[in-house]
């Protein structure tokens, strides 16, 4: 049994296009089909996630909308070998949001994928690209218990803190920070593992 | 530089995932931009974003919204490819270099404080303490405060609510939890009661932030606390 069935991935996987080569025509060709693709996928997943830090319908929309105006802009910026599709978007929406929706400074180097992550780890021969990477992670992700997945949901996707989280909850803030560790620490050995990367 | 003490998985993801107030956050990005180590897990964690954001529950957009962005790709100026030479580490005034390697002032910071620590004007608010006050953030719902703390001089004993972060710029402190140098981050949770000394014959300047007010006894923390909501 593969991996992928085991976590009931498969099919979701196969509907999605390959982000990443959609980014690359955008910015390389200006490919504006891959783009309307890239926009029917992240703008309604973008809005949503505009939507939970309390914006109102109107101003969800308009802030997906300037999120995936800013990936068109800046795609000529993106390199599949240092970021896979899905995070690249992440960053801009994150950022957008922290400017919008919090009001406040985020202080992310807008433009550092240019500069890249030195990465020595990384060597030729076991260069597994971020999209198999990101695959690896969503794998991890999916095999965590329950009670992290939603902790990691609540803090990555719903933008909650980690006291927002314990009081949604009812747990203590200890324990929100705890699974915390816990999550990241089966992810980063499990994607280690997948990638073949040390520890 | 080499950094024995790092962000923790915690303070990192609430950092990634943009829930962090503003004055630690400002902390957390300035020991990022000086350690390659932390970078590299915040890349991990924002993958992890991604891939919420990408096998989230979509919220139906207007029906004209594609159409919309369409019509208004073609007024879009596009953000232009550097080339490699316009990135060489001297050029960091360009806003787009990273500043790994030995920057005094890390790159973030230099929006409030001046590039060189030499040139700070510190305020003496206690014997063998000066304070610097930064200016623009938010400080509502915490503190920011960068400290000149003399050779062999402590900062009194205190605990805290959340986080308190602690990024050493020049010389070193040591407290109950071990030894911070330059470029070390204490990354300290709530519960944590410690009393930090500059422990060589060189100032220590560090720059703490914390999310809320500290509790302190006695009148120079006081006087801390007042200059850092300043
Ligand atoms: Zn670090």
């Amino acid at each position: 049994m593969s991996k992928q069935r085991q976590f009931g991935l498969e099919s979701r996987e196969k509907k999605l296009p390959d982000f990443s080569m959609l980014l690359l025509s955008v910015g390389q060709n200006q490919d504006k089909a891959a783009f309307a693709d890239i926009f029917q996928h992240f703008a309604p997943r973008i809005k949503s996630y505009m939507l939970k830090l309390g914006s109102i319908d109107d101003v969800a929309e308009e802030l997906a909308q300037q999120t995936l105006l800013k990936v068109w802009r800046k795609a000529q910026l993106f390199d599949p070998e240092k970021a896979a599709a899905s995070t690249w978007i992440f960053r801009i929406a994150r950022n957008i949001r922290i400017d919008a929706l919090r009001k406040q400074k985020h202080f992310f180097d807008d433009d550092y994928d240019l500069e890249g992550i030195a990465d020595e780890q990384e060597n030729a021969e076991n260069k597994v690209s971020r999209e198999q990477k990101s695959l690896n992670v969503t794998l991890a992700l999916s095999a965590l218990p329950k009670d992290q997945t939603r902790i990691i949901r609540l803090s990555f996707y719903d933008g909650l803190s980690h006291s927002e989280i314990a009081n949604q909850l009812e747990i203590p803030l200890g324990t929100v920070k705890s699974r915390i560790r816990l999550a990241f620490g089966h992810l980063r050995k499990s994607t280690h593992l997948e990638s073949g990367e040390m520890a | 530089m080499s950094i024995h003490h790092h962000l923790s998985d915690t303070t990192l993801g609430a950092f990634t995932a943009g829930t962090l107030i503003e004055t630690i956050s400002l902390v957390v990005a300035s020991h990022i931009s000086i350690c390659p180590d932390c970078r590299k897990r915040q890349d991990q964690l924002e993958n992890i974003g991604g891939i919420q954001l990408q096998f989230a529950e979509p919220e139906g957009m207007s029906s004209d919204a594609l159409q919309k962005a369409m019509i208004k790709l073609g007024k879009q100026e596009l953000t232009p490819v550097f080339s490699p030479a316009d990135t060489s580490p001297l050029s960091s005034s360009s806003g787009t270099a990273l500043s790994f390697g030995n920057p005094e002032v890390p790159k973030p910071l230099r929006a409030y404080i001046p590039d060189r620590l030499e040139d700070v004007e510190w305020k003496p608010i206690a014997p063998g303490i000066k304070y610097f006050a930064m200016e623009g953030l938010k400080t509502a719902n915490g503190t920011l405060s960068l400290l000149k703390i003399a050779p062999g001089v402590n900062i009194p004993e205190h605990g805290h609510q959340g986080i308190e972060l602690t990024q050493v710029l020049k010389g070193s402190f040591r407290d109950e939890i071990g030894r911070f140098g330059v470029g070390d981050i204490a990354d300290f949770d709530s519960d944590i009661k410690h009393q930090p000394i500059a422990d060589t014959n060189e100032a220590c300047i560090c720059l703490i932030a914390t999310e809320a007010p500290l509790k302190f006894t006695g009148l120079l923390p006081r006087l801390v606390q007042y200059f850092s909501v300043m």
